[in-house]
């Protein structure tokens, strides 16, 4: 797009029809508007204690850097070449086989080389190369080497911050470089100058004062559930009581807090809800919540290790302070991926907590015997197996699903049969999209690792293409009008990728589905969903568009 | 119509798409331009797939009666790519003016015809119409763009404050027709 308002001459002499064909590292930065996120409010970086808080513009060309910015660089890469093993031979190890460039969403809807994982990762294995290797520094340049000048800094900050860390081409590469690992240690250098973006840096500082990344206080988190109670009342005529941070309660239960504030993430926390409280009247299960520990994502993933550890400590010093069993996670994408591969050697193990076991039908949670967090998908997908659950499938019988798996959940633990299992039984009519875009290769909703921000709208609907793409199919081939996730990001990034790209299709989380079907004892005659929309008329609509 | 051009088209439709894809694919940087051409699988190279689908069916519509739905639905999806992607306006269109370049080199000779050149002018001022279409696409695209923008920001905030009790409808009851 043009950025300001041209003279004719101007205008003729900058129109080219092709990009530079120049070799990648000759190639000059471009920042275009709509594919970066904002910079950091230094308010945040100072609450947090990270360096140089200071305000900057990335259009600008003084990033306000530190005078000794290179050296932080440098040493700060060493520190983490010693530390993590893994990052070393990340490093070392690429052969540049190219298995890798097609398969990042970033790159299929960008078209821009620079997204491809594999060159995304050589912007640092080239100052690797000239600072920690002897062939780099004899060879330079015809070795792959390059020193870490200014615009290759703001390379960094531009591509590492076009990466969802969704790890898609991991997946392809011959021998598993886990090219998210690279962006996040690139990220975790960058944030050692003060180069964040606020989109991720403001919500950590929220977490770290207020419990959650919305900054959302005590009161103020009680009243919006508050709501919910009364929506879920005037819906289904059944007045749930949640339990606030009750000591003794056996499950401490954590969702990501844009279920609290977002919709549609809010429809999924009144699933929630009502799934609780069916529990308890029917079972005695006593769940609660807690407004301290009120965030199961975790945006320190996206900026360092230690960030990370200090946001996630909080699960287990609140299930300690409550003397619960164990913990049971809402439907979040990266929370999962921070417990299943972090949280053991950060935090855990949690000996405190009891191996989670569900006391309605007896499961042991084998796969969370160290982590002690189950998945509310898998606790769900349990109760349904045992029959524990009335369910009514027929009230989603207008809906027409899909079900994208968020990458977290999938290729971070393996998740793929659970949230397929709970949504076929609450609802009738579920189509899976084409094998390569799903289970272990899905397609990332293109807003992950902190993205979803409004100012980078390009790159989220760029990035998204692919899934948004293959919802496509399953919608001109069976006319599928709901995509259900089980991620807060998913939640609040895809219904404008949809808006975008298919409108018409709606989005859900899987415990929405769940408790529009579930039957709560004394309910009225349920006929709105929890949206509100009245049931009959939205039957009558899809029997329409089918006749259609 | 420009029948003898046409039927001239007709018979080298392929070889025709495949440089008019070719040279639409440039827009792109060398490798993503290799990667647009080389995988065919539509869910691995869902642009690529999008494009090839979308001027095919531009062309015959070039060639046949330029119905502006059928226009419109084949251009939608390429326009709609461009139109979030790093591209500026004039590259993200200038692919459909290629297709006269293409017709050129291609029929050099044929078009030493003044009649047969006079046809090609006609055919052109098509390619033209079919430019606009793309333009009005591509700005309806990006106007798209900024009202998500907008509603994100307004949703976020908007529905927040409701919820909090902050926000006061206007009292009174709705106006009758």
């Amino acid at each position: 797009m043009a950025d300001k308002l041209l003279k004719p001459k101007e205008l003729i002499d900058r129109i080219g029809y092709q990009p530079p064909q120049t070799d990648w590292m000759d190639t000059p930065i471009d920042i275009r508007k709509g594919m970066y996120c904002y910079a950091s409010n230094p308010k945040s970086v100072a609450n947090l204690g990270f360096p140089n808080a200071r305000p900057w513009n990335p259009t600008e060309p003084d990033w306000k850097l530190p005078e000794n910015w290179q050296q932080i660089i440098h040493d700060g890469f060493k520190e983490r070449l010693e530390r993590f093993r893994s990052f070393k031979v990340f490093m070392d190890i690429c052969v540049r086989c190219g298995a890798c460039a097609d398969k990042c969403h970033y790159f299929i809807g960008t078209g821009d080389p620079k997204n491809m994982p594999v060159l995304r990762a050589e912007l640092l294995r080239s100052v690797y190369r000239n600072d920690f290797t002897r062939m780099g520094k004899l060879l330079g340049k015809a070795n792959g080497a390059r020193p870490l000048t200014l615009d290759v800094l703001k390379e960094w900050w531009y591509y590492l911050f076009q990466c969802s860390e969704c790890r898609r081409c991991s997946l392809f590469c011959p021998y598993g470089i886990d090219t998210a690992e690279i962006t996040m240690m690139g990220r975790e250098l960058l944030n050692l100058v003060g180069l964040n973006i606020d989109w991720i840096a403001t919500p950590v500082s929220n977490c770290y004062m207020n419990g959650n990344h919305l900054g959302i206080q005590p009161h103020a988190f009680k009243d919006m559930l508050d709501f919910f109670v009364d929506d879920i009342e005037e819906r289904t005529g059944v007045r749930v009581k949640p339990e606030y941070m009750k000591k003794g309660a056996d499950i401490l239960f954590i969702t990501p807090s844009g279920d609290v504030f977002a919709d549609p993430g809010t429809y999924t926390a009144m699933g929630y809800l009502m799934l609780f409280h069916y529990l308890k009247e029917k079972y005695g299960l006593e769940v609660t919540w807690s407004t301290y520990a009120s965030e199961g994502g975790n945006f320190g993933f996206f900026t360092s290790h230690e960030t990370m550890k200090r946001l996630n400590a909080k699960m287990y010093a609140e299930a300690k302070r409550l003397g619960v069993k164990w913990i049971l996670g809402g439907e979040c994408g990266h929370m999962w991926r921070v417990i299943n591969q972090y949280m053991d050697t950060m935090n855990g193990p949690a000996d405190f907590l009891d191996v989670p076991v569900n006391p309605i039908t007896g499961t042991r949670f084998e796969q969370a015997r160290s982590t002690k967090m189950v998945h509310i998908v898998e606790f769900t997908a349990d109760l349904i197996r045992n029959r524990k659950l009335d369910l009514t499938p027929a009230r989603n019988d207008y809906l027409k699903v899909t079900y994208h798996d968020s990458c977290n959940p999938s290729r971070g633990m393996g998740f793929f049969d659970e949230p397929r299992y709970v949504i076929q039984n609450v609802c009738n009519h579920f189509y899976d999209m084409p094998a390569s875009t799903i289970r272990e290769q899905t397609f990332c909703c293109g807003s992950g690792a902190g993205l979803n921000a409004g100012e980078n709208m390009e790159l989220r609907m760029s990035g998204g293409m692919p899934r948004a793409n293959a919802v496509k199919h399953v919608r001109d081939a069976h006319g599928v009008n709901m995509l259900a996730c089980i991620c807060a990001i998913d939640r609040a990034a895809l219904p404008a990728l949809m808006d975008y790209w298919l409108p018409g299709v709606q989005v859900a989380g899987t415990h929405e589905l769940v408790a529009n079907a579930l039957n709560l004892p004394g309910q009225n005659d349920r006929a709105t969903n929890l949206r509100g929309d009245d049931l009959e008329e939205l039957k009558a609509q899809a029997e329409g568009e089918t006749d259609e | 119509m420009a029948e003898a051009l046409v039927s001239l088209i007709h018979k080298k439709r392929s070889a025709i798409i495949a440089k008019w894809f070719d040279s639409t694919v440039h827009a792109y940087a060398p490798d993503t331009a290799a990667f647009l051409k080389s995988q065919q699988d539509q869910f691995a190279n869902p642009v690529g797939s999008s494009t090839r689908k979308g001027i095919e069916t531009l062309l015959d519509q070039l060639m046949g009666d330029m119905n502006g739905e059928a226009i419109a639905a084949s251009l939608d999806p390429i326009m709609r790519i461009r139109a979030v992607q790093s591209l500026s306006p004039a590259q993200a269109t200038a692919f459909i003016f290629a297709l006269k370049q293409v017709l050129r080199d291609m029929f050099d000779k044929q078009l030493q015809d003044p009649g047969m050149a006079r046809q090609f002018f006609e055919f052109a001022a098509r390619i033209d119409r079919v430019c606009l279409a793309a333009f009005e696409i591509y700005v309806g695209c990006r106007e798209q763009v900024f009202e998500l923008k907008a509603n994100e920001m307004r949703n976020r905030t908007f529905r927040a404050f409701k919820r909090a009790g902050l926000v006061a409808e206007p009292a009174g009851e709705e106006p009758q027709d």
